[in-house]
């Protein structure tokens, strides 16, 4: 057992899963480790959100393993896994116009007991949480009224309100600026570097990845074609191979990391 | 128009007492006036010195009625809450599951065996029986059908509901097809929704009843408030959903069988007074829940007061009161804010 603010690993091992007559997910080994930021990315359909879903407890029906601090999510009380794992799904839903902070406060969901009201203290996290999102004047702001992107920032302050050992992050970033794509994965790395937490996400921006993944996980049809360092797997040609595309990779000179660049079809410099 | 804090304990209680205040005072105007001049404060004042009949018009009539519109409108409008956030919808109703249906067959087969008009215990509970016995049968296979994959989701319950509805209307037409002139009479009255004055026994077992439900859904009310985030979110906050919606299904369900068996069918109530109090207090259950249930009972109240004096010395149906004035208002409502409640 891990002390209480650091992360928990969260893995999945000989992972299949299937939807109807559709193989899903096939043989799938993956683990996220305290204190790294781990990344998932792969073409659109290749059971990115499906591996989160499961590994939230959301999904059952699955063969093979699924672990949040080595126990199996299916078997975990949703109030228990709640307290280990949060999630940013990719499109959360709201069907009454509570307000941001009333939305953050739900975070706090798994922390109290049956009947009772949120403490101050709640209050107080709930609040950090909205701050340290740049979200803090939405706080009264209806959720409903609020752009995509001011949503997506809500929910993430929801999930550190909830103040989770491991986060699952699906495509947190889909609807933000680059401010707040920055910002965001500031405090996602905050909570990996400082706070030992475990944080494993989506991303489809290639070169947010490479800025802020310890390690990467490449998803496709449902199997990992490719894991490793980030600089290791975020190779030009395994990942022309995997989103059919041409890429343009270098390092970017100011960070030392990579830069993805997809190629337009008929650029001159293509190979094919 | 709402205030941008949170639901606290303090909060909430200011809510409901206030909300209970307001409706012990309708309550105490209701049973005041009426055929029979005679007024509560008569009763509490000059106890001894009331003429028999106005003592009888009082305490056997007057009183268990109001007493009797007030659990009722409660119970209806915590039933609209619980549906709502069950189907988080909040255009649901307590009748849109199809309970209802079933309860208005067994009240009309009970009417049809001469319940109704019989005496002793047969002719009192014979009807409220047999209806609340119909609401459970509904209850139970709508349960069933809707359960797929071992999971009650929402599209399913909506659905069975939907289509138990329309399939207890058809028996409903039946059933007053091969009625005489004189059943049919009461079979529309009782359907239209009339609010009967129980003996003092009967209200006990029932206020006991409808308090228990009441707060056993009370209990949930965060975890109505995590609905709202979908099955899966809801599910991610530490919620077991499944649970969640069996329960809120059964609940609420007890409450409009409960209520549809003793009074008919009495609409809006549990649609009107959650929006109202949707839009002055916002969504969160833990101060919608209790201040509806008050709420509702004082609407409810008021609605069954004016059925009686409305074109006295004849009734009007209260299910009829509550519509047309419950039907315009919501309307009006739904004009007013427009867009700010439709989505889901």
């Amino acid at each position: 057992m891990a002390s209480p603010d650091s992360g928990v690993t969260v893995e999945a091992r000989s992972l299949d899963f299937r939807f109807a007559d559709r193989t899903v997910l096939r043989g799938v080994e993956l683990r996220a480790d305290p204190g790294e930021v781990v990344g998932l990315v792969g073409p659109n359909g290749s059971g990115k959100s499906t591996l989160i879903r499961i590994l939230s407890g959301v999904l059952g029906g699955y063969a093979g393993t699924a672990r949040v601090d080595g126990r199996e999510v299916r078997e975990l009380p949703r109030r228990e896994l709640a307290r280990l794992v949060a999630v940013v799904p990719q499109e959360p839903t709201f069907s009454f116009p509570f307000t941001a902070l009333e939305v953050v406060l739900m975070g706090r969901h798994p922390h109290l007991a049956g009947l009772a009201f949120e403490s101050e203290r709640d209050l107080g996290l709930a609040h950090a949480a909205l701050e340290r999102c740049g979200a803090a004047r939405l706080a009264g702001r209806a959720i409903h009224e609020l752009s995509s992107g001011e949503r997506q920032r809500v929910v993430f302050a929801k999930a550190l309100a909830q103040q989770p050992r491991a986060l699952l992050l699906d495509e947190p970033a889909s609807f933000l600026d680059i401010r707040h794509q920055v910002e965001l994965y500031d405090a996602v790395r905050e909570r990996a570097r400082e706070q030992g937490g475990t944080v494993l996400t989506v991303l489809h921006d290639l070169n947010l990845a490479a800025e802020y993944c310890d390690r990467i996980y490449l998803l496709s049809d449902g199997r990992i074609e490719a894991e490793g360092r980030t600089a290791d797997v975020l190779d030009a040609a395994t990942l022309t191979r995997v989103f059919e595309t041409e890429v343009y990779v270098d390092t970017n000179s100011v960070t030392g990391n990579l830069i993805i660049v997809p190629l337009p079809s008929r650029s001159p410099g293509r190979v094919r | 128009m709402r205030v941008g804090r949170p639901a606290t304990l303090p909060r909430v209680l200011a809510w409901t007492v206030g909300l209970a205040a307001v409706l012990a005072a309708c309550m105490l105007v209701a049973a005041s006036v009426g055929a029979g001049r005679v007024s509560v404060l008569d009763g509490l004042w000059g106890g001894g010195g009331l003429a028999e009949a106005d003592r009888r018009i009082l305490l056997d009539l007057r009183v268990p009625r109001v007493l009797m519109a007030a659990l009722l409108g409660g119970a209806l409008a915590v039933a609209g809450v619980a549906f709502q956030a069950l189907l988080r919808n909040p255009l649901a109703d307590p009748y849109v599951l199809g309970v209802s249906g079933g309860a208005s067959i067994g009240g009309m087969l009970a009417l049809l065996l001469g319940f109704g008009a019989g005496q002793g215990a047969l002719g009192r509970l014979g009807l409220p029986a047999l209806a609340f016995a119909g609401a459970l049968g509904a209850l139970v296979l709508i349960e069933w059908v809707a359960t797929v994959d071992g999971k009650l989701t929402v599209y399913t319950v909506l659905l069975t509901g939907a289509i138990f509805n329309a399939f207890s209307a058809a028996l409903i037409y039946f059933i007053q097809s091969l009625a005489s002139l004189e059943e049919l009479h009461a079979i529309v009255f009782y359907l239209m929704g009339q609010i009967p004055a129980p003996a003092p026994t009967d209200l006990v077992v029932l206020t006991g009843a409808v308090v228990l439900v009441v707060v056993a859904l009370a209990a949930m009310a965060r975890d109505f408030n995590a609905l709202s985030l979908g099955e899966e979110g809801a599910m991610q906050i530490g919620v077991d959903v499944d649970r969640t919606r069996r329960r809120t299904f059964w609940l609420g369900s007890l409450l409009t069988g409960l209520a549809v068996s003793v009074a008919g069918l009495i609409g809006f109530v549990g649609l009107v007074v959650p929006h109202i109090l949707r839009i002055l207090l916002g969504p969160d259950h833990r101060l919608l829940l209790p201040s509806s249930f008050f709420a509702g009972a004082t609407f409810l109240v008021l609605a069954d007061l004016v059925a009686r004096i409305a074109a006295a010395p004849a009734e009007l149906p209260v299910g009829v009161v509550t519509a047309m004035i419950g039907g315009p208002f919501f309307l009006f409502l739904l004009r007013r804010g427009r867009g700010r409640y439709g989505f889901s």
